[in-house]
């Protein structure tokens, strides 16, 4: 096949190597293609929802997960296959944007491409698939839109978000506490958010987290937290009204950046540099005194020599402190970063109202609290937790309702959860499919069915009667012509999702549907998978 | 049409059933493995490292045999992991989380396999932990006020502990230096100031507790043994060439009498130096960091008590009871605090020259000397005595505790069943198992010290069906016993803790319906 021709009649090799080479083409490739993708959809398929189970992985190092986000499921379990990788990639950018439904949106392109088959094997032209495929998103997106609620809230009333938060952290194994980490979010989020611009800065929300104690001692604190000690044991362990010198310079005698060397050749010299190294250290700690600092955060370590001397001096230090971490204490403190100790100056300095290290268990484990300080944007989400997993697990679930919160604070619309908005948006499909002629009908009508996929997933992993379920639901949709009927998972009794409190983003599901289905018009469009045979 | 590799090669994915029978295996395996160590009469493990000297572990705490366990069932690991932070955390009941948490999964298969979901199981489990601890609430007992009372109750804590343990014969012995060393701490869980000194030899109770400090180290030569009233100088500082830290610096000389000349002048810093360390008005110098001769000398001359090379925690610990601060500069002998106490001097524990700090003036600190005759018995001893002492100084903070012997599972299953009764649906199947999981601790305490545990246990549930009953195992007569009587008592917080972290690991384990185990990394082969 890839052999061809010159004009004068001799062979040429396109592909080279051809016979080490595995090649799929045309329809064979198209299948494969699809059959990997739902393979990685299917794995998801059982995360989906409030009484969705957990996956356990174990990474080349022998270190184990166990989680239920599909984000950090996908990423890791070690892909090999290309189209793998693809949906990998989906629920990534799920996460980037969205932070929340990394699982649904696998789910939703799994279906798709599972309704894609069906009609490639009646004969329909991948192309007009995929051109279906885009006009239902498209009715689907705008239907969503018709269907969404906004909903107020102000920093007065802040539980419709702690709902919407509750919502998110239902299907992950803290659903425990579920109520008192959604308030932890909402709050977090809610201390750094800039309402007027609508904006909200992740960056300031550390997620800290130490494994011992139990999740419902986990916290909110207002400043920040480093796993850090005071750089010499008998350093008073609690400072109050610290005034803070941020510091990227080490407590040693500078290093100039260009080579050089310094001679002792005679005693003198000797003599002189001695006195000038003591100098320097005396200086050093000195010009900190100086403007007024009464704690002292470095980057780097110290000599002996200027620990002694800080201690000394009655100047709490505290050394090796991360770049990312001084950043986020130079924010919250409101001081500035000093790279040099002749910069240092009074205005510079942050303030924080309480400084105090902490003891953990029997172990010598010890974390610096920093609190009250003068700006109160960044905060600390301190993670407690029976095992490392279960605080990695707990992370991993904050960060989404984190997410959440601040899509709501950017966008204010919501839709139901519970699978209501696929369902509703799945009759809204179907009965646009009608109105157009031609092949694409058949694919938009598919993409109607796909959209059930995820109300069905949920139905099934609840314990209910899938199809049963759905059909009930979906007729009671049609009939009471409402959009906030879905699946009742939790077994609560209704299926009126206003009742129920589960709520979720609007642009969360929209993005879900059109990445989707950008996914699936992507590995339709693939007609020819060339992949080198192993070596 | 079948894809073919969805993963890397060797990565292996577990679905569902099969998944779930993995982990359930593998977690009941490792429960099964550490579950004859538990109770008094538990039997303890050798176990024998893989590294160079093949070196050889005998032990009964759970934490030491799972942490020394190479294991690749991620289940299993799950277990591991809540014992050590169990270790961390409260420091004793090592074992006990790991085999409720086994008992709690092997109950669960069961009911898996009578086609109850997960998740089901899950709700009932949660429901049945939260009433089982609040049935603990009710039966703790606080003798915080009750200075005399509290004392005894940690005294009963200590015993517990070690009954279990090797130092079982002189539990006694041991339960008062456990009490007494946590009592001095005054309140602080900070283990750091409590210094185990092991020294082979003589018997387990010629073990002691040293109200003053012993730091495992010999005094210089020609320098006085014996000093009263010692003023003691903490410091960490060079005390060999103490080189010039401006970067860059070296010595390049033209002529043998200049080297003569520099050498001359470092000797004259060090004299400086070691002046400006005496004229602090000491008479005990102690460093982190080595000395050399040269100052040592001048130290001797001066009538000065020196030591080298005191590793950090040891000189953390001596700031810590002398009340000095650690010094590394020796500008102003005005501002550095002197550490004091009345008594320096050399002491012989069998055949090894410690140096004895007695007299200090903050009694935080203090050293355990264990005795023992063989460094395997030592390194148990160690280890139980560190369970002790974890228990004691939680309990000094929490101060609420509850009899032993099997009796809090017993009050526990007794709260868990009757909620069952309760609660409609299939989640009263889980919560039945989650009471019969409970049931099997005193069930195994009992199986190991080779009683009829049917018949126990069915005694104890007897008995605690009768109002107020303090019933628990005595596993020494081998009967049902009051508990109140025996003293037999554990800390409240170490059953809290068991009890959440097994229902947490349970829980996760349970949760999980599918195993992707990747390819395992690659060692280059170093041969």
């Amino acid at each position: 096949m890839a052999l061809a021709f010159d004009e004068y009649g001799r062979p040429f090799i396109i592909l080279r190597e051809q016979d080490q080479k595995t090649r799929l083409r045309g329809l064979d490739a198209q299948k494969a293609n699809i059959a990997a993708g739902k393979a990685v959809a299917r794995i998801l398929r059982t995360s989906l929802g409030p009484k969705g189970m957990d996956k356990m992985l174990q990474s080349p190092d022998g270190e184990v997960t166990i989680t239920n986000d599909g984000a950090t499921i996908l990423e890791q379990m070690d892909v090999d296959n290309q189209i793998g990788k693809l949906m990998v990639e989906l629920s990534r950018s799920q996460d980037y944007e969205i932070g929340d439904g990394t699982t649904g949106v696998v789910v939703m392109a799994g279906s798709l491409l599972e309704q894609a088959e069906k009609l490639l094997e009646r004969g329909i032209h991948p192309i007009r698939i995929a051109e279906g495929y885009e006009v239902a998103s498209r009715i689907a997106f705008e239907h969503l839109e018709q269907i969404a609620n906004k909903f107020e809230f102000s920093a007065a009333n802040v539980e419709p978000l702690i709902q919407t938060c509750m919502t998110t952290l239902s299907s992950k194994i803290v659903n425990r506490c579920k109520r008192s980490l959604a308030e932890i979010a909402v709050k977090a989020v809610l201390a750094v958010a800039d309402l007027e611009r609508r904006d909200v800065n992740l960056d300031l929300i550390k997620v800290e987290g130490k494994v011992g104690g139990k999740l419902e001692d986990t916290e909110l604190i207002y400043g920040i937290i480093v796993d850090k000690d005071m750089s010499h044991p008998q350093m008073p362990k609690q400072i109050v009204d610290a005034n803070i010198a941020i510091l990227t310079c080490p407590f040693e005698p500078p290093k100039p950046k260009t080579k050089h060397k310094v001679d002792i050749d005679t005693v003198e010299k000797f003599q002189t540099l001695r006195q000038q190294e003591q100098k320097y250290f005396d200086d050093m700690v000195q010009k900190c005194k100086d403007v007024g600092a009464t704690l002292v955060i470095c980057q780097w370590g110290f000599d002996d020599e200027a620990n002694h001397l800080l201690m000394n001096r009655d100047l709490p230090a505290i050394r090796w402190v991360g770049g990312v971490e001084l950043e986020l204490i130079a924010i919250a403190t409101g001081g500035r970063i000093v790279p040099r100790f002749q910069e240092l100056t009074t205005e510079k300095l942050g303030k924080a109202g309480l400084v105090r290290e902490k003891a953990f268990g029997t172990t010598k484990d010890r974390m610096i609290y920093i609190e009250h300080c003068a700006n109160s944007r960044a905060v600390t989400i301190f993670i407690r937790g029976g095992n490392k997993m279960m605080i990695e697990e707990t992370k991993r679930s904050i960060h989404d309702a984190l997410c959440v919160a601040r899509n709501l604070i950017r966008n204010k619309s919501i839709v139901y959860g519970g699978g209501s908005a696929e369902i509703s948006c799945s009759i809204a499909v179907e009965a646009a499919a009608d109105k157009y002629p031609g092949v694409e009908q058949y694919a938009i009508r598919a993409f109607a069915d796909a959209l059930d996929a995820i109300p069905m997933a949920l139905a099934e992993n609840s314990g209910l009667q899938p199809i049963e379920t759905l059909s009930a639901v979906k007729s009671q949709q049609i009939k009471e012509n409402n959009s906030y009927c879905g699946i009742d998972c939790n077994d609560v009794g209704t299926n009126d999702m206003r009742e129920q409190n589960v709520f979720e983003t609007l642009i969360g599901k929209q993005q879900q549907i059109l990445l989707a289905t950008q996914v699936v018009k992507m590995i339709l469009k693939i007609d020819d998978v060339i992949s080198p045979s192993d070596y | 049409m079948a894809i073919e590799n969805l993963f890397k090669d060797e990565a292996t994915e577990e679905k569902g059933e099969r998944a779930r029978m993995a982990s359930f295996i593998g977690a009941m395996a490792i429960a099964d493995l550490v579950k004859t160590t538990l109770g008094p009469k538990g039997m303890d493990k050798i176990l024998q490292s893989t590294g160079r000297g093949q070196s050889v572990t005998v032990t009964n705490d759970g934490a030491t045999i799972l942490k020394s366990l190479h294991i690749d069932n991620p289940a299993a690991k799950v277990l591991v992991d809540i014992s050590k932070v169990q270790d961390d955390e409260v420091g004793d009941g090592t074992t006990s989380v790991v085999v409720l948490a086994g008992e709690l999964l092997r109950e669960a298969e069961k009911l898996v396999n009578a086609k109850i979901h997960p998740m089901t199981i899950i709700a009932g489990y949660r429901m049945a932990s939260e009433c089982a601890r609040n049935a603990l609430l009710e039966k703790v007992i606080d003798n915080k006020l009750d200075a005399e009372k509290f004392k005894e109750d940690l005294m009963n804590i200590a015993r517990t502990t070690l009954s279990s343990k090797i130092l079982s014969q002189d539990k006694e012995h041991f339960a008062k230096l456990a009490v007494d060393a946590v009592m001095r701490l005054k309140g602080s869980t900070n283990l750091e100031s409590i210094q185990i000194i092991k020294k082979t030899g003589g018997a387990l109770t010629e073990s002691f507790l040293d109200e003053g400090f012993i730091l495992d180290k010999k005094i210089g030569v020609g320098q006085p043994k014996r000093i009263e009233n010692a003023k003691i100088l903490v410091a960490n500082t060079a005390m060999d060439t103490d080189k010039v830290k401006i970067y860059g610096a070296r010595v390049r000389v033209d002529s043998m009498a200049k080297v003569a000349e520099i050498e001359v002048a470092e000797k004259e810093k060090m004299r400086e130096k070691v002046q400006k360390i005496i004229g602090h008005g000491i008479n005990c110098f102690v460093n982190r960091q080595l000395i050399y001769n040269f100052p040592e000398e001048l130290f001797a001359d001066a009538g000065v008590l020196a030591i080298e090379h005191a590793d950090f925690d040891g000189i953390e610990r001596l700031g810590l009871v002398t009340g000095g601060e650690i010094a590394s500069t020796f500008d102003n002998p005005e501002s550095v605090k002197l550490g004091h106490c009345k008594l320096i001097e050399e002491i012989m524990i069998g055949e090894d020259k410690l140096i004895h700090f007695s007299g200090v003036a903050m009694g935080q600190a203090c050293t355990i000397v264990l005795r023992g005759a063989s460094p395997h018995m030592l390194d148990e001893a160690e280890r139980s005595l560190h369970d002790a002492l974890c228990v004691l100084s939680q309990t000094v903070n929490d101060s609420r505790v509850l009899y032993g012997g099997g009796y809090p599972e017993m009050v526990m299953a007794k709260a868990v069943d009757e909620l069952a009764k309760k609660t409609p649906g299939k989640r009263s199947h889980a919560i039945e198992a989650f009471s019969r999981a409970l049931v099997a601790i005193p069930t195994t305490i009992a199986d190991n010290a080779g009683l009829d545990s049917a018949e126990l246990v069915a005694q104890l549930r007897a008995e605690h069906h009768k109002e107020g009953s303090n019933a628990g195992i005595d596993v020494l007569t081998g009967s049902v016993g009051d508990m109140a009587k025996l003293g037999i008592s554990e800390a409240f917080k170490v059953k809290h803790a068991v009890l959440l972290s097994a229902t947490e690991a349970a829980e996760m384990i349970l949760r999980v319906d599918e195993i992707i185990t990747c390819a395992p990394r690659r060692r280059e082969d170093r041969m």
